[in-house]
């Protein structure tokens, strides 16, 4: 893909961005966070990369140590981000009604 | 939405395997990629409303999983047991860490998480640096592309500063180093010059790419992510935390970037928005600008002479007993939780003296301010935690005009959010910043430890002097014990 079309990408997504975040309940910034903290862990795309490339380059031995790093870190997050949103999320219970 | 990702998860699958080169231009590649991006953002839409958020988190998890997929599925399949190894290595520590956390110590989870976001960005944009043959980002001439450049510069950079200081920061929530902020001699200067060699680095690493300036600007970032956080004091954490939510953010979209994945940049955007959007509405909950925050510093100069004279004053203590009797006779009780409530973990006491208040038919509701705790939205997690339903937690303008009617304001370790010098103390720390009315309640309780201290803010509190507040000093957690033993 060409710069232009990544940018235009990246400019409509900082603004659907701003839209979908002003509309998330202020009780529920926590799990924002959380959920957040876990969907840029989609960072796992690059390390993936890196660790599948392997030593085909001068530096790919070395890049795929950090690839795969960069893996278990990001695992951490995906696991431990999409996890502990789903407790906070399960305890947000409504009035029981009588 | 769940039927159409999963189609489209399988037509891609359906392809013909185009393994090994990454390079392979195969338009179902970048369909499963822009899924996933809309998956994510299908994930915060879902979190507007407590109801809808859970299946908001199963369209983020289900866009990781196409997200990662795709990209094994694309690339070389020789190293795919070290990398499972190194899945299920994370994966499982993540997982147990999230189940075991206590509720009150999220701040800190959530500033560890944001670490090693972080560090994996530097960690990729190194591989890339490294290897970027493997990225595609290679110029016809054999060099990386210029524009690549730019941007792992600024991935790095930014990953780094989210590391180091998402490090202080949990450190500084964790109690393992000193809420006090900490003062260098000329700060300032040493910050802005640090971030002007990063930038000036990162605009020389176009013309000259040898590792040095690579590295250079690594450390720098590191260093100055590290600085940055070092002078921000305690209860200026909601809006570090949330700072530091938005750079992993856009340290994620500056890779996606170099890799062209529309995931990476719409996940990017998504979270840097979030973050800074959450940074706002703190620093507007506290009528400070966003630079005055990071500049730092605040709270660092409480005068303790001037506390020691001001203590004094009349004020007058209750008991639990008076507390008991007092709110069981109320109509209408506003609680108003704070930090205080969480160190105590004093929560599900709480809830149970709210029970019985219930039981009594007495009106029960919650106010919280968007900065009481130590990120947004902590209380809510906590009263959720001790099973407090949310439809009885308000936001501060939602509640405000309610005072007037309650019979007791309960201030649970708060303090700077219902003092009313940010009213009417043009002097005051806390000038201009929204606070609770509760001097309109007809009897105030004000859980506190001791009259010593002062708040955050380490300004005093004329609320304690009122002749409608009884002060109870005790543990937040044993008061509202002692509470339900008095009913």
């Amino acid at each position: 893909m060409d710069f232009i079309s990544i940018l235009s990408i990246f400019v409509l997504a900082c603004f659907v961005g701003y839209y979908v975040v002003w509309s998330v309940t202020p009780a529920l910034h926590t799990p924002l966070m959380a959920v957040t903290n876990a969907i840029s862990s989609v960072i796992i795309v690059g390390a993936l990369i890196a660790a599948a490339a392997g030593a085909q380059a001068d530096g790919g031995q070395t890049a795929k140590w950090l690839g795969l790093v960069g893996v278990v870190l990001a695992s951490v997050n995906i696991f431990g981000g999409f996890a502990v949103t789903e407790r906070m999320l399960a305890m947000y219970k409504k009035k029981e009604r009588k | 939405m769940r039927a159409l990702a999963g189609g489209a998860a399988a037509l891609f699958f359906a392809t013909p395997a185009m393994a090994a080169s990454g390079e392979a231009v195969n338009p179902w590649v970048a369909v499963a990629y822009l899924v996933a991006g809309v998956l994510f953002i299908l994930a915060l839409r879902g979190l507007s409303s407590p109801e809808t958020s859970r299946a908001g988190n199963r369209y983020g998890m289900v866009g990781m999983l196409i997200a990662v997929v795709t990209t094994l599925l694309t690339h070389d399949y020789a190293t795919l047991p070290e990398i499972a190894v190194a899945m299920a290595i994370g994966g499982s520590i993540g997982f147990v860490i999230a189940r075991r956390i206590p509720m009150t110590d999220m701040p800190q989870l959530v500033a560890g998480f944001h670490s090693l976001v972080g560090m994996a960005a530097v960690l990729v944009a190194a591989a890339a640096y490294l290897n970027p043959g493997a990225f595609g980002i290679l110029g016809a001439d054999g060099d990386i592309l210029k524009v690549s450049r730019v941007e792992m510069g600024l991935g790095i950079a930014i990953g780094a500063i989210t590391f180091s200081g998402s490090v202080i920061a949990f450190l500084k929530l964790n109690g393992n180093m000193s809420g006090a902020p900490i003062l260098l001699p000329l700060r300032h200067v040493i910050n802005l010059g640090t971030l002007a060699a990063i930038l000036g680095l990162t605009a020389y690493f176009t013309i000259d790419q040898s590792p040095w300036v690579f590295w250079t600007i690594t450390a720098l970032a590191f260093a100055i992510g590290f600085l940055l956080i070092i002078p921000i004091g305690g209860a200026d954490m909601p809006v570090v935390v949330s700072m530091l939510n938005s750079y992993s953010g856009w340290a994620a979209a500056a890779m996606g970037f170099t890799l062209g994945n529309t995931a990476m940049i719409i996940t990017g955007a998504l979270v840097g928005s979030s973050g800074a959007i959450l940074s706002y509405i703190m620093c507007k909950a506290m009528n400070r600008s966003f630079i005055s925050v990071i500049a730092g510093g605040f709270g660092a100069d409480s005068g303790p002479a001037e506390g020691a004279e001001k203590i004094d004053r009349p004020w007058k203590r209750g008991s639990a007993e008076d507390a008991a009797y007092m709110m069981k006779q109320a109509e209408k009780v506003i609680i108003i939780p704070g930090y205080g409530m969480a160190v105590a973990q004093a929560q599900h006491a709480l809830r149970e003296m709210a029970d019985m208040l219930k039981e009594e038919g007495v009106d029960v509701k919650y106010a919280i301010h968007p900065v009481a705790g130590r990120m947004p939205g902590h209380m809510n997690v906590l009263l959720a935690e001790a099973n407090v339903p949310y439809d009885e937690v308000f936001e501060l303008e939602d509640i405000n005009s309610e005072f007037a009617q309650a019979d007791v304001a309960f201030v649970i370790g708060a303090n700077d959010v219902v003092n009313p010098a940010a009213k009417t103390d043009k002097g005051s720390p806390i000038y201009g910043m929204p606070v609770f009315d509760v001097d309109k309640a007809k009897q105030i309780f004000f859980i506190k430890r001791s009259m010593g201290g002062v708040g955050y803010a380490g300004v005093d509190n004329e609320v304690f002097y009122m002749d409608q507040t009884m002060m109870l000093l005790s543990d937040a957690k044993k008061m509202c014990e002692d509470i339900v033993k008095a009913f």
